[in-house]
């Protein structure tokens, strides 16, 4: 069992953020790497990415966007109330070293898991430019950490209701133009489409891309193939091989058919736990 | 002459009829009445040298807890089970018998051999509804530690063993529930989970510590569990956990499922009750089973309970080769599982959305023997066939699955990945045994119960003599 330590709505409330008591995890957990939880008995294993972590107080910080039933579930969760299951640190970390100038590109809830990343590359020696993004001004998150984790940051909203009017691409491709080969590497994590656009404009310009790709997982321990992805042609698995792939050989194409397998189920099952929520309450 | 006398047949046990049990998860057989037991185990010829003990990987003393069914003393023949098997009422559901100790059983020479998987199946389940049979003695405590990492049934035997010995065992789990296979591999209908279940929970009240959700190598590698958290030996027995793959274009569509995933989804997750429970599972209308395993033969018969119109097994060799255990198949052919034999994979068909739609294949015959001793199968030039689809699943064996192996410094493999371990388990990390899938590949329950018993006499006597 896994205590929830804070909770925070961020984004109007379609993201929550949770500091969870889960010490064994905490001091290992590294950036890159993510977890799988289990609310309870009937739950489902989901992957979350780990937005922090604090080995002293014992603790990991998971942000997640409320996307489904399971989402919808944890979010119910109040401090104080715990979580059945969680296993991690799961994955690879991000191989985090001194290269020069490095782009962390950010969208949606993107910006969740690479703000270990930025910092982890500014702590390092590197110059760090940020660029982060969210559909509107309302939905975007962790601004300020991630201003502070960075030496420049750039803000993009789709509707123009703050920073730079369009999206993080825009701001990514400027960015390579004024640099050029003076960035060593991008590093892109977001929404499916948001990667596959930022990595077609770095392809351009030549720079390695590291992207973490979120496909859906059972076990999380390379065993039973679910998040199987195409990188160069070859099959490799998100839990294990991953969760971060370079960007240029990704089949963003596939990835995004696959994590689409399960919508009739996942419509079927948030009906159902509305109408029970607004039953009940 | 004891010819002349009428000889008692090998009794049946009462099952589920095929049209009924193949849309329902409940288990197939229902199990021996103590009349049945009885009957059944005075079929056993209690031999002086019984060459049925020698069959079992565990050597359980078959014709001593026979004879106390026979008297009808069910408290003598459970203690007597136990005192090499861990888990009967798994073992009596999952063993291939028929390779084991029945296939040396005397009786069955000239007859039907003693039914011994179904006697030690009756008198585990006898066990599990009384509440007053002794626990086994445990020898005084030692203070060694001994972390079993893995808990399926190689695991569950060495902590059971070495707890009895006096030892202090922490049993790590990566999933939430311990079992390991029994839990996320096995159906419901072939091995209920209350019953793996009800295994673990006598392990936790002999002493033994069970911690899930420990993925070792992430969150706690080997060295760590020896040099830092104070654990004196360390057994592995992670199973292979490594799905395979068939290599051929479309694997990654939608629909195509390693049995891996298919089983964990359906048995651990619970995905057949799903929206009772969270995790979905795709219901396939028409679906295909690659291999001929016991795990194909779960994946069919799963696939079929799930609501599927057609559930075809396709193999590349021929129904006598089939590895599975003869039961199995028994009860596939039974459910309507069309088997398609002789026929390779080339490549998947999908639609537009990236879902499955058909597969091609290979007509394949039957060349000379290869060095697995089975007949080669070899291509058919110029013939093959598609077949309509919209489910596959993947059950053509497992790989060794390197989180551990590659966290473990000084730990060998072999080129496949398996950990190199002697007879006793040990391998070349000292303090650190293996046994199981992941030394020998994939193989049976009772195979990985049986490494685990040689594995933990061997750690007994390391603890108490050195290395």
């Amino acid at each position: 069992m896994f205590k929830i330590l804070t909770k925070q709505e961020l984004a109007q409330g379609t993201v929550v953020a949770n500091e969870i008591h889960a010490p064994r995890i905490a001091g290992k957990a590294r950036p890159g790497q993510f977890i799988i939880l289990r609310v309870n008995e009937n739950g489902e294993r989901i992957p979350l990415t780990m937005a922090d972590s604090n080995p002293e107080r014992g603790t990991i910080t998971i942000i997640y966007q409320v996307v489904g039933k399971s989402t919808a579930l944890l979010k119910s969760l109040n401090v104080g109330d715990t979580i059945l299951d969680i296993a991690g640190p799961l994955g690879q970390p991000t191989p985090i070293e001194k290269k020069g100038t490095i782009i962390c590109v950010g969208g949606g809830t993107g910006v969740a898991v690479l703000h270990p990343i930025t910092r982890g590359f500014k702590q390092a020696g590197n110059k760090v430019i940020a660029i982060i993004g969210a559909r509107n001004k309302d939905l975007l998150i962790m601004e300020d950490k991630m201003k502070a984790a960075s030496h420049e940051l750039y803000v993009c909203t789709d509707d123009g209701s703050y920073g730079h009017h369009g999206f993080v691409t825009d701001v990514l491709k400027a960015q390579l133009e004024k640099l050029g080969s003076e960035v060593k590497e991008a590093v892109c994590i977001g929404p499916v489409p948001m990667m596959k656009f930022c990595a077609k404009v770095t392809k351009e310009f030549g720079i390695p891309t590291m992207v973490s790709l979120n496909a859906i997982m059972v076990d999380g321990t390379g065993m039973c193939g679910c998040c199987r992805v195409s990188v160069g042609g070859e099959t490799k698995f998100a839990c294990v091989d991953g969760p971060e792939f370079d960007g240029h050989k990704v089949d963003f194409e596939e990835l995004g058919q696959r994590l689409t397998a399960y919508q009739p189920q996942e419509r079927q099952a948030m009906d159902l736990y509305q109408r029970k929520c607004s039953c009940s309450s | 002459m004891s010819d002349k006398k009428e000889k008692t047949p090998r009794q049946k046990m009462p099952e589920q009829a095929p049209d009924v049990r193949r849309r329902n998860f409940e288990e197939v057989p229902h199990g021996y009445t103590a009349e049945q037991a009885q009957l059944e185990a005075s079929r056993c010829l209690q031999c002086k040298k019984p060459s049925c003990v020698e069959g079992c990987p565990v050597n359980v003393g078959i014709p001593a807890f026979i004879g106390r069914i026979q008297e009808g003393d069910f408290v003598g023949a459970i203690l007597k089970l136990w005192e090499k098997n861990s888990f009967p009422a798994v073992c009596g559901r999952v063993c291939p018998q028929e390779s084991q100790c029945e296939g040396r059983c005397i009786v069955g020479k000239k007859d039907e051999p003693v039914a011994i998987g179904n006697l030690e199946r009756f008198v585990a389940d006898w066990a599990r509804s009384q509440s007053d049979i002794p626990m086994p003695p445990i020898a005084e405590k030692t203070g060694k530690k001994v972390a079993v990492v893995g808990s399926g049934p190689g695991g569950i035997t060495v902590a059971g063993d070495l707890i009895r010995k006096g030892h202090e065992v922490t049993m790590f789990e990566a999933f939430h529930k311990p079992g390991g296979v029994l839990v996320y591999g096995i159906p419901e209908f072939r091995l209920p989970k209350e019953i793996v279940a009800h295994e673990v929970n006598f392990l936790e009240r002999l002493g033994v510590k069970v911690e899930c959700n420990i993925v070792v190598g992430r969150v706690v590698t080997v060295d760590e569990l020896l040099n830092e958290e104070g654990y004196d030996a360390v057994y592995l027995g992670v199973g292979a956990g490594l799905p395979t793959f068939l290599g051929v274009p479309g694997e990654n569509l939608m629909g195509i499922y390693s049995a891996n995933e298919y089983l964990t989804r359906s048995n651990l997750m619970k995905a057949y009750l799903f929206p009772e429970y969270d995790t979905p599972l795709v219901k396939g209308k028409n679906v295909v089973v690659f291999g001929g395993g016991n795990v194909a033969m779960d994946a069919l018969r799963t696939s079929m309970r799930m609501g599927a119109e057609s559930v075809k097994c396709i193999y590349r060799r021929s129904h006598d080769e089939l590895p599975a255990r003869a039961a199995e198949i028994h009860h596939a052919e039974e459910e309507q599982i069309e088997f398609f034999f002789l026929h390779s994979p080339l490549r998947f068909l999908g639609d537009d959305k990236g879902w499955l739609k058909g597969v091609e294949l290979q007509e394949m015959k039957l060349g000379e023997p290869d060095a697995s001793g089975r007949r080669r199968p070899e291509p058919i030039a110029g013939s093959t066939k598609t077949v309509e689809c919209d489910m596959a699943i993947i059950a053509v064996g497992s790989g060794a699955n390197p989180l551990v192996t590659a966290t473990t410094p000084g730990l060998e493999v072999n080129k496949w990945g398996y950990i190199v371990a002697d007879e006793a388990g040990k391998t070349k990390k000292p303090g650190v045994w293996a046994g199981g899938d992941i030394v020998t590949g994939a193989a049976t329950v009772i195979l990985a119960a049986g490494a685990g018993r040689k594995a933990a006499d061997s750690i007994h006597e390391y603890l108490t003599w050195g290395w």
